[in-house]
């Protein structure tokens, strides 16, 4: 591999690199990012964390939480079965309350996007705005440990079954070895394998891995590779590594997107996944969000949670303050 | 060189761990005569709420651990009880204003009911379970279960003694506990937490809450996730209103006693928070 190879073309980083787009270039230009101030990054995180938010503003954070909700699961021992509950419960969360909002999008496992389509029928998105997507984990999830041939045939295949969203997962090996090309060209081809037969694209949500990249710096670097590549979402984590997501990381995140929309004008997506099982932390998250980058990104084309059992605590509570008493798991369904 | 003591900050027991409350609150605790004697936590609805997730979390390996086990841990409290009996005879003292021989009358009673209940965990389900006759090749078998989360009102006009009458009964089928100690003396009850704490007994399985009863048991009452309610200590309380929350989700509610018979040792208090299961199975298929 010699380090001079040219990077596949991608419209943004020939707008931000110029036509002279090399791995060289891209190296220096991410290498030139200024690095992160870790200490005042968490005591920023923190800082937000402890906003109150009770009455009506919780309320209202709670009903937007399960709209911006990836209700997830991804399992070795999914069934065709348990998607269908999956989709049950994404179009009606809470049966004991119609008022209730709908997930955004169910994301499962390429092989069971059908069975997701299936079962959504009529609620199912299929490109326009209303409606459940379905997103599909992709490119040898979660390890992403394949030749790009198999990552571009797995993206591909859950397209073509109809996924709205495709999320894959960066080589954080040859990004860790700085082999930042390499990560560039794949995001560059899994987003041109996102294309559907009528022309227009899957969203791509590009996972980091960030329990994997050790420091916020790479962080910051991943997320502006993500996004030079061609990432529509950048995602935090697996949530098959621990750490998951994080406030803090979320926040340097969140930053980069609030940079890269000043510099641009174009907005990017952010995804914290795993790890944010209570309603409490995602408030922190909804907070950081709306003091980072601006309460509109608090919509489901621009924010995300990906969760599986957040939405229960989420439901219990809507429950509790609707009827002024604490509930219960037996109140919501078993995952 | 001089010794300057070293006063306890008595807090909460939830989870196994000692919180303060989350409130931050705290009230004075004082000897009969108004004497200062420590600042209590003064638990909140959200640490009932807290106290409750950390029940439900330990009823499945408590009521799952054989009776056996859950005899020996029991036991094992009373020992450990029994080590620290001249702490809870001076709490006793100074929280009650009694004598000293009264306060090891107390602590004497306390740990015999902790024993008689530890002995009952592998023998009770004999006593109140059941081979029932039936007309065909099977048998059908009643066995009682553990109810599940239990929210106790420890009787309020004694110490050590009313909180163990009431929490160990509830234990010895499985029962998760919630308790809400005695607001005038609740110095005991933490003090019994390090106890429970030290003896092996898995956290989460008894949470206790100090405070007011009558801000606690309100929350307790109507709180979809506790099964049982023992309103022992409730009498001063509007008791009538803390039924009706609790008849909402069905619980089972044991009412207020009175006087000094209070929670008297008996079979019908462990047989109070459990459910009767009755199953029928095939005799052979030889």
């Amino acid at each position: 591999m010699t380090i001079e190879r040219a990077v596949s073309p991608a419209q943004r980083a020939i707008q931000v690199l110029g036509d002279d787009l090399t791995e060289t270039t891209l190296k220096r230009y991410l290498e030139g990012i200024p690095g992160i101030d870790a200490v005042g990054l968490e005591q920023r995180a923190a800082g937000l964390g402890t906003r109150s938010i009770k009455t009506t503003s919780k309320a209202w954070a709670l009903d937007r939480i399960i709209e911006l909700i990836d209700l997830t699961t991804l399992e070795g021992a999914d069934t065709p079965g348990k998607v269908r509950s999956l989709v049950a419960k994404a179009l009606l969360p809470d049966p004991s309350d119609l008022s209730t909002p709908r997930v955004a999008a169910v994301c499962v496992y390429g092989d069971m996007v059908p069975y997701a389509v299936e079962a959504l029928g009529a609620a199912h998105s299929a490109g326009t705005d209303e409606g459940v997507n379905v997103a599909a984990v992709a490119t040898a999830f979660p390890s992403g440990r394949a030749s790009l041939a198999v990552k571009l045939a797995d993206t591909a295949d859950a397209v073509a079954a109809g996924a709205d969203e495709i999320d894959m997962v960066i080589d954080r090996g040859a990004f860790l070895s700085g082999r930042f090309g390499q990560v560039f060209d794949e995001i560059v081809a899994v987003k041109e394998a996102c294309r559907r037969a009528d022309g227009s694209y899957a969203h791509l949500k590009v996972i980091l891995e960030t329990g994997e990249l050790n420091t916020y710096d790479n962080v910051r670097r991943a997320s502006w590779l993500a996004i030079l590549a061609g990432g529509d979402f950048i995602k935090t984590s697996t949530g098959k590594v621990a750490p998951a997501a994080t406030l803090p990381v979320t926040l340097s995140m969140l930053e980069v997107v609030r940079d890269w929309h000043r510099l641009t004008g174009e907005k990017i997506g952010v995804k914290p996944a795993g790890g944010i099982r209570s309603s409490k932390d995602a408030i922190k998250y909804v907070v950081t969000v709306a003091e980072t980058v601006g309460e509109e990104w608090l919509q489901p084309h621009l924010f995300r949670f990906g969760a599986s059992s957040l939405l229960n605590d989420v439901l219990l509570q809507r429950q509790k303050m609707k009827s002024g008493h604490y509930s219960g798991a037996d109140y919501v369904t078993i995952d | 060189m001089t010794h300057i003591a070293v006063p306890k900050t008595y807090k909460l027991f939830i989870g196994g761990a000692f919180p303060r409350s989350e409130s931050g609150r705290t009230y004075e605790v004082a000897t009969p005569k108004g004497v200062f004697l420590a600042n209590a936590a003064k638990a909140s609805r959200k640490d009932a709420r807290d106290a409750v997730v950390a029940a439900r979390g330990a009823v499945s390996g408590w009521a799952g651990a054989t009776a056996y086990n859950r005899g020996q841990v029991l036991y094992r409290v009373a020992e450990v009880l029994e080590g620290r009996r001249a702490q809870f005879e001076d709490e006793i003292v100074r929280q009650e204003g009694v004598s000293a021989s009264a306060a090891r009358a107390q602590v004497d009673e306390a740990i015999d009911r902790w024993v008689w209940y530890a002995g009952w965990t592998d023998k009770f389900t004999q006593v109140v379970g059941n081979a029932n006759p039936v007309a065909g090749p099977y048998f059908n078998l009643t066995v009682p279960e553990p109810t599940g989360v239990v929210a106790i009102v420890a009787p309020q006009d004694s110490s050590l003694l009313g909180l163990v009458s009431a929490v160990a009964p509830a234990l010895v089928s499985g029962n998760a506990v919630v308790v809400v100690a005695s607001e005038t003396f609740p110095l005991s009850s933490i003090t019994l937490a390090e106890v429970l704490a030290t003896s092996d007994l898995p956290k989460g399985v008894v949470n206790v809450l100090t405070g007011s009863p009558a801000e606690i048991a309100p929350w307790l009452a109507s709180h979809a996730d506790v099964n049982a309610l023992d309103l022992v200590g409730a009498g001063a309380l509007d008791w009538i209103d803390l039924e009706i929350a609790a008849a909402d989700t069905l619980k089972r509610v044991y009412p207020p006693e009175n006087g000094p018979d209070a929670a008297a040792p008996a079979l019908s208090r462990i047989t109070a928070f459990t459910e009767t299961k009755t199953v029928w199975h095939t005799k052979a298929l030889i």
